[in-house]
């Protein structure tokens, strides 16, 4: 193994000298629609999400536009609602929800177990279906004349009085399926990594990123479950009027608050977990450094999927709930930013003293961390009660969970996606121009969100569509923003698609990743590792069991590495500190 | 899921281990108990988010039954709850042939698992035989879910008639009728001289029959005119002696029993699909000692299917 290149290792080539991986085995678009290949569905996922990104993405760049004046700039108030609901529903339910579990998760997680596949491969596949599905529902409810209710569907007003039944009613559907794959891809994920762990692989020796994916498998089949219930009953009131959230006919709109939300903000979990386990290993991995605290990460995902289903009622303190239950929720909600904040900690004291490689990926990864940062804190104004009063429905609350959705989620799915791009597709993208890619999508995106932390504590109201002259600054600067962040995300797209067909060919190990993928070549065989190379399993990020090869462009296994957990003793961590400063007194 | 993995099987030989495998061990498991553990893991979890579901309408149903509680009252006394008795007994019976079902096929007795998966079978068919005359019963008097389709005031009229029609044959004085919109107006035991709904199968059977002399349900909009001569079975039955004016309380208490028995009831009939398919497999003798997986996995989510109808029964016809 540690002398083998990829052009001496035997099984990996057809006849005609091609070299065989999952892209090229079989051919035709039928092949692809039946796989049961966990890697392939990946990427269907990739495709199908991004493109969901990208539907979303024009309705933010309209809402953005009819926003660069009070009045009327180019569309009616009855449109703006249809949109920035749309913009928000797709976002969410298409978007960022199944994103990095269903694409890069789908992808990379077998593969860093040292396994062949998911536990379920059909189950696997109809989750993809079931995605597609739900997508169709979305978009035909434009047919319908599109929803206007937000993407929260609030009772009364998708009860009783928004004018578009049958859209409502189509959205809802969709909703509901999509929920059943996100459910789907859950069980499958938990039960791959309980009975699929490589030989040898200890629950310790799992890189973060698959404990991040395992913490959010347990929301996805703790919360969606409930979600799909809330959705079935409000389907049912609008179509039948059962009474049960119509005030009229004895229900409570306020209930169904409650029901939505103890799906929803276990959700912004399920958004925001996985990036953090994309974060974690980016960050280790260009910092060629251990993990500092690896259980400290592992179990506070642990915590953050717990905990996150006692908050709820953070969405809810001005809807008319208890005091007494107001402030137990803004008790419970300050305690999660404890464990958010110990993954913060951690990843900044990997960084430290590590000689850090800024390559895209690192940047989104560090970007991630500040901006998360923001949006983390700002999600504390609004848990405290007498704050919220003031800033609920407002654009701070817009701004804060921009901040942790696009800043964190989205950002994390960057990260995610360079670090993992020649791993997929085979094939290495231009630096430079995905560094400019990057610094227009970053100062773009505090650009577009920053402002908005202001115009909200002065009191604009989110989802209105007039507004008053004196927050037009905010709104232009804002509108700029988006304009920015979108040009950044075409190039960032450009340069990808690029490389597909212009890049170089991809090493096994170009960034000097430690987990099993990266001792794998690239794109994967169909069997994910070379039949006469099964993965070797260890510490997941012992660095010292790699080096750099000038001739490969890319780093190789050395050694074994080291058979131990990834949970090292303090001291250990000090030794590697002093090790680390003596590669600083080397000029990094 | 539980086969092999059609596209990748022959590209991989995974045959490293030195022993023949079952040609049911899916290529990316290392031992048939790896997957068989694998499928069980999966099952659980899957059951754990169906219950997560049905809590959501328990919640509801704490709710509203905690706001509402008179509808409640009102309400349980529409529904039959010899019925729902029989019902509750015909899953538990199919509970027990599909455990054993489970046993036998690990045993490797193939036909005698395909005897007692069609004994579940017909379980599940007796449940939804009795679902079904349960809800036509109510159809045909107004009572569905929610105001489209449920026709309260045909309820209520009916009602009105009903208590007529009593008054007349029993020559009885007046009952004292509930104040109109009390808000407890609990029936009086005058108003319901033979006591529980449905407490005997005649009663049942009589409603049976009486039911098809009604106009089919689709025709139901058009208005519905009350059966003559159906009136005197109803009024034998005590199904109907309720206010009139309690008529349309019981309309909550309504959409949530047909929620949750819809929703359950969709449960049996998937469930029944499974059992069906595994019934096939077992006539084909598929299952072994080592290969029973999926009898085992259905039998677990038929189980889970009983279960919440253990719940359901109390919860809806035993209030009180
Ligand atoms: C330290 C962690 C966090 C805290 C303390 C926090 C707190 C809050 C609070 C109190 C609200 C309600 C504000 C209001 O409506 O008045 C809120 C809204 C929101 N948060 Fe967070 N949050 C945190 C992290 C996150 C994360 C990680 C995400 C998603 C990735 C997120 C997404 C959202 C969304 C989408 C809303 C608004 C929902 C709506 O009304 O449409 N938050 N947050
Ligand atoms: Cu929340």
């Amino acid at each position: 193994m540690t002398t083998t290149t990829t052009t001496t290792t035997a099984g990996l080539y057809d006849s005609e000298g091609q070299e065989k991986n999952y892209l090229n085995h079989s051919k035709g678009l039928w092949s692809w629609l039946t796989t049961l290949d966990h890697k392939r569905i990946g990427v269907m996922y990739m495709i199908c999400v991004l493109s969901a990104f990208l539907l979303g993405g024009i309705f933010a760049l309209l809402v953005r536009t009819e926003h660069l004046t009070g009045g009327e700039t180019i569309m009616s108030a009855e449109t703006y609602n249809r949109v920035f609901t749309l913009h928000g529903a797709v976002m969410v339910f298409l978007f960022i929800i199944p994103g990095i579990p269903a694409a890069l998760g789908n992808f990379v997680m077998p593969i860093m177990l040292g396994t062949l596949d998911v536990v379920f491969p059909r189950l696997n596949l109809m989750s993809w279906y079931l995605w597609m599905t739900g997508g169709v529902f979305f978009v035909a409810s434009l047919a319908f004349g599109g929803i206007d209710t937000g993407w929260t569907f609030y009772t009364p007003y998708s009860t009783t009085y928004s004018p578009y039944g049958p859209a409502i009613i189509c959205a809802l559907s969709g909703a509901f399926i999509l929920g059943f794959s996100s459910i789907l891809t859950g069980v499958n994920f938990l039960a791959t990594m309980h009975m699929l762990r490589a030989k040898g692989m200890s629950w310790f020796q799992m890189p973060l990123f698959c404990w991040s994916l395992y913490a959010t498998a347990i929301m996805q089949i703790l919360a969606t479950p409930v979600l799909a219930i809330t959705l079935l009953l409000l389907i049912a009131e609008r179509t039948l009027s059962i009474g049960i959230f119509d005030p009229s006919l004895g229900g409570d709109p306020v209930l169904f608050q409650h029901f939505f939300w103890f799906y929803s903000h276990p959700a912004v979990y399920i958004m925001i977990l996985p990036a953090m386990g994309v974060v974690s290993d980016v960050i280790a991995v260009y910092s060629h450094k251990h993990i500092f605290g690896y259980k400290f990460i592992a179990f506070s995902s642990v915590a953050i999927a717990l905990l996150g289903f006692l908050v709820w009622g953070h969405h809810l303190f001005v809807s008319g709930q208890s005091a007494l239950l107001g402030t137990i929720f803004s008790l419970i909600t300050f305690s999660i930013a404890i464990p958010t904040a110990i993954k913060v900690f951690n990843w900044l004291a990997t960084m430290y003293k590590g000689s850090i490689d800024l390559k895209c990926a690192m940047l989104y990864a560090m970007s991630f961390i500040w901006v998360f940062s923001i949006g983390g804190l700002t999600g504390l104004h609004c848990a405290a009660i007498a704050t919220d009063v003031h800033l609920h429905d407002t654009y701070f609350v817009v701004a804060h969970f921009h901040y942790v959705m696009v800043g964190g989620t989205v950002f994390g799915f960057l990260a995610g996606l360079h670090h993992w791009w020649p791993k997929i597709f085979g094939k290495m993208y231009d630096e430079f121009w995905g560094l400019v890619a990057w610094a227009l999508v970053f100062i773009g995106f505090n650009l577009t969100f920053f402002p908005q932390f202001f115009m909200g504590a002065q009191g604009m109201p989110r989802r209105y569509w007039h507004y008053e002259p004196q927050f037009q600054a905010y709104h232009v600067a804002s509108t700029i923003g988006a304009y920015m962040q979108g040009l950044g995300f075409v190039l960032l797209a450009g340069v990808l698609l690029y490389s597909l067909f212009a890049g170089k060919k991809a090493p096994r190990n170009p960034w000097g990743g430690t987990t099993l993928e990266w001792q794998t070549t690239s794109p994967p065989p169909l069997e994910n590792f070379p039949h006469d190379e099964p993965p070797i399993v260890g510490d997941p990020y012992d660095f010292h069991a790699i080096e750099y090869k000038e001739e490969l462009e890319g780093y190789v296994l050395v050694a074994a590495p080291a058979a131990h957990d990834a949970e090292r003793s303090i001291v250990e961590e000090i030794v590697e500190g002093a090790e680390a400063d003596s590669y600083g007194s080397r000029g990094n | 899921m539980t086969q092999a993995h059609a596209t990748t099987h022959d590209a991989h030989g995974h045959d490293d281990h030195g022993h023949a495998h079952d040609p049911n061990q899916a290529h990316h498991f290392e031992s048939m108990e790896q997957q068989v553990a694998s499928g069980k893991l999966g099952m659980w979890v899957f059951l754990a988010t169906e219950i997560l579901m049905f809590g959501g309408l328990f919640c509801a149903y704490a709710v509203w039954r905690a706001r509402h509680f008179e509808a409640f009252e009102i309400g349980h006394k529409q529904l039959n709850t010899l019925m729902g008795f029989i019902n509750t007994l015909v899953l538990i019976a199919s509970s027990f042939t599909m455990a054993w079902a489970v046993r036998t096929a690990q045993l490797n007795k193939n036909k005698a698992t395909a005897v007692l998966l069609a004994l579940t079978f017909l379980g599940g068919c007796g449940f939804m035989t009795i679902k079904y005359f349960e809800y036509k019963a109510k159809w045909d008097h107004g009572i569905f879910v929610g105001e489209p389709w449920g026709h309260w005031n045909t309820f209520r009229e009916e009602a009105k008639t009903e208590l007529e029609a009593e008054k007349t044959a029993t020559q009885l004085a007046p009952p004292t009728t509930g104040t109109p919109g009390l808000v407890n107006a609990l029936p009086t035991p005058g108003k319901t001289p033979e006591g529980f709904i449905g407490a005997d199968a005649a009663a049942a059977d009589a409603h049976g029959h009486e039911a098809e002399a009604h106009a089919p349900p689709a025709a139901h909009g058009e208005g519905h005119e009350p059966a003559a001569e159906g009136e005197s079975a109803h009024a034998a039955a005590g199904e109907h002696h309720i206010d009139p004016d309690d008529a349309l309380k019981a309309r909550t208490f309504f959409s949530i029993y047909f929620c949750m028995t819809g929703l359950h009831g969709l449960h049996v009939l998937v469930g029944m699909g499974l059992i069906a398919w595994i019934f096939f497999r077992a006539l084909k003798g598929e299952f072994t000692e080592t290969y029973n997986a999926p009898v085992d996995l259905v039998g677990l989510y038929w189980h889970l299917v009983d279960l919440i109808w253990i719940f359901l029964f109390p919860l809806l016809y035993l209030i009180s």
